[in-house]
């Protein structure tokens, strides 16, 4: 079985966060292994997701509660729907474990979230899981620390 | 010229037997007078005790617009200092949490300050000889706040003389306090899994009220909760167990019924609870070994009565929530006439399991985060009422709801669920409290 290079590594990375501008929201959730999470800590240098509290620290079953509501006819706080933009910086790839399938990405961005007409600017760092199943590429763990993570925001609505 | 300032009618006026002015919510004078008189006549909460442990330990926070510093004193009792030096005003601790140890010390000129608030040094002292220095307001040192209640660790504070003592304020609405810390088997909370903030562009009194309306989960939160219902269908009955997440977003699309029976319960000076006959947290699944330490400690019939007390919102009046069932606690911070500050806390129930403090992080962050699907919900109605209110074709916001005449000489009562005798009781206290000092 071959191996990802780095380059495709990246590539998936940058192909994600393209999924998620053009708002593809139930192909995006597909990328997550059936046990993926998607975490955003609230709490600067977190480690634990249990006992301390987090942004977000949702399942598959969570991410799709969110994607269905996002459509949904009454879902008022997304009419008109929002948008979102990332900017990414390349990311490195941190480590590579062939022989288990598994690989972490680092990746500095800017994003924004837009609602009526206003939008919302955020920075952070995403910190990516990968692992090889069937020989595709899929999230075991997405990790976005905002660099104001314990700030008071306004609402944030989409995915980063 | 000022429509409100200097008169207390123009301010009673606002509040109608089963209606109330749109300016209290969106007038920034009026915004100016609560934090004048409402929030300085009545026992705003500050801070929890686990929060400073140890003498010197201090919590940065805010009572209404005024910036006050929680200490931990040097004979173990907690004081409430306004935060700011008595020299040139500058704050003297800004970074929330930390150790001060035996006194606090002014970053700009070093005036130095027992944790009490009086002056212990000045450098350079012999500059205030003979000016006099010992009769002016600087060397009192920082000024504390007068009246400072610690109530089974949680600690309250009233500003001004006026407004009634402690037990007078809270009467029996304290059992909502007793509920939450008795449901540890060693009888104490602690802060822990830090605080979510979350802003929201309304006014503070919207996020109150919304505390006990039981009319909008099933119409705001069919979006989020109900899409939660949704995707969890096809496992129903399919034997795998229910999360804990779908678990606790649930309840909020139950029916109107579930709602009416539940009950409301209200108290005198503004305070009210729903979940008076079961709750939405009545039917979580039970945290292994938990019931066992609670017998353990309280002997059966009590620890059964304790748990079996599933309270929904209790809001203590102006500006808290807390949730017993779920160790919470939301303070509704008022920013401007249009924004405010929602924090969460949450608490561990010392020597309980885990788990429970487990279920009150994910509650915390489904519910109450910034990210928050039923957060976001709820923040598009306040911000569409906000704007909306702006509509001159009505200047009145309704409050009838299931509107009884008799409320005025009951101050205790149980009622219908889906009252809304809770928010009219909120806005006879705000009466009261904005004008006694007027
Ligand atoms: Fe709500």
């Amino acid at each position: 079985m071959t191996h990802p290079t780095d380059r495709e590594l990246i590539d998936f990375v940058i192909a994600e966060a393209r999924m998620l501008d053009e708002l593809r929201f139930n192909e995006w959730l597909e990328l997550f292994t059936e046990d993926g999470i998607y975490w955003m800590p609230a709490e600067w240098g977190q480690t634990d997701h249990r006992l301390v509290g987090s942004l977000m620290y949702e399942d598959r079953l969570l991410l799709t509660v969110r994607v269905e509501r996002l459509k949904g006819n009454r879902t008022f706080s997304q009419k008109p729907k929002s948008r979102c933009h990332h900017v990414l910086q390349v990311p490195t790839v941190d480590s590579r474990n062939d022989e288990a399938g598994e690989y972490q990405l680092y990746t500095p961005f800017h994003y924004v979230e837009t609602r009526l007409d206003d939008q919302y600017l955020f920075a952070g760092w995403a910190r990516h899981t990968l692992v090889r199943l069937d020989g595709r590429l899929k999230i075991k763990l997405k990790r976005v620390d905002l660099v104001n993570c314990d700030s008071a925001f306004g609402s944030i609505q989409l995915f980063m | 010229m000022a429509k409100y300032r200097g008169n207390p009618d123009s301010v009673r006026n606002l509040v109608r037997e089963t209606e109330v002015h749109r300016d209290v919510y969106v007038d920034p004078e009026i915004f100016d007078l609560e934090m004048e008189h409402l929030f300085a006549n009545t026992w705003v909460y500050v801070g929890h005790g686990s929060q400073i442990p140890n003498p010197g330990d201090y919590f940065t926070t805010s009572i209404g617009a005024q910036p006050v510093i929680m200490v931990r004193h040097s004979d173990g009792t907690i004081k409430v200092l306004y935060n700011r030096c008595p020299h040139k005003g500058t704050k003297i601790a800004i970074d929330g949490c930390g150790n001060t140890g035996k006194f606090f010390r002014c970053p700009y000129h070093a005036w130095t300050f027992k944790t009490d608030g009086s002056l212990l040094a000045i450098p350079l002292k012999k500059g205030y000889e003979n000016t006099g220095f010992e009769h002016c307001e600087a060397a009192k040192g920082m000024t504390p706040v007068k009246h400072v209640q610690n109530y089974r660790e949680f600690v309250f504070a009233k500003m001004n003389d006026n407004g009634p003592g402690f037990e007078a304020f809270f009467g029996d609405s304290l059992s909502s306090f007793d509920n939450m810390i008795d449901r540890s088997p060693a009888g104490k909370l602690e802060v822990a899994g830090g605080v979510l903030r979350y802003v929201n562009n309304c006014n503070w009194k919207m996020l109150v009220e919304n505390q006990t309306d039981t009319c909008h989960p099933m119409v705001a939160h069919e979006s989020s909760a109900g899409t939660a219902r949704d995707v969890w269908k096809p496992y129903e009955g399919t034997g795998k167990p229910k999360p804990m997440a779908v678990e606790i977003f649930l309840p909020f699309v139950s029916p109107y019924e579930f709602f009416e029976g539940m009950g409301i319960r209200v108290w005198d000076n503004g305070h009210g609870h729903t979940g008076v006959a079961h709750s939405i947290h009545s039917d979580y699944a039970a945290v292994p070994g938990y019931f066992e330490q609670m017998k353990e400690a309280y002997g059966e019939d009590r620890a059964k009565a304790i748990l079996g007390e599933n309270r929904h919102n209790t809001v203590y009046f102006p500006n808290i929530m807390i949730k017993g069932p779920i160790q919470l606690l939301r303070i509704f911070r008022p920013l401007a006439a249009n924004k405010t500050l929602i924090e969460s806390y949450t608490f561990r129930l010392v020597d309980a399991p885990d788990l429970l403090l487990e279920r009150t992080q994910m509650y915390n962050r489904l519910i109450n985060a910034p990210t928050s699907v039923v957060g976001h919900d709820d923040q598009e109605m306040y911000e569409r009422a906000q704007e909306g209110l702006a509509a001159n074709g009505n200047e009145w916001v309704n409050v009838q709801r299931l509107y009884d005449p008799c409320e005025r000489d009951t101050p205790v009562a149980v009622a219908n669920g889906t009252t809304e005798w809770q928010m009219r009781n909120q806005f006879r206290a705000w009466s009261k409290f904005m004008t006694m000092s007027m």
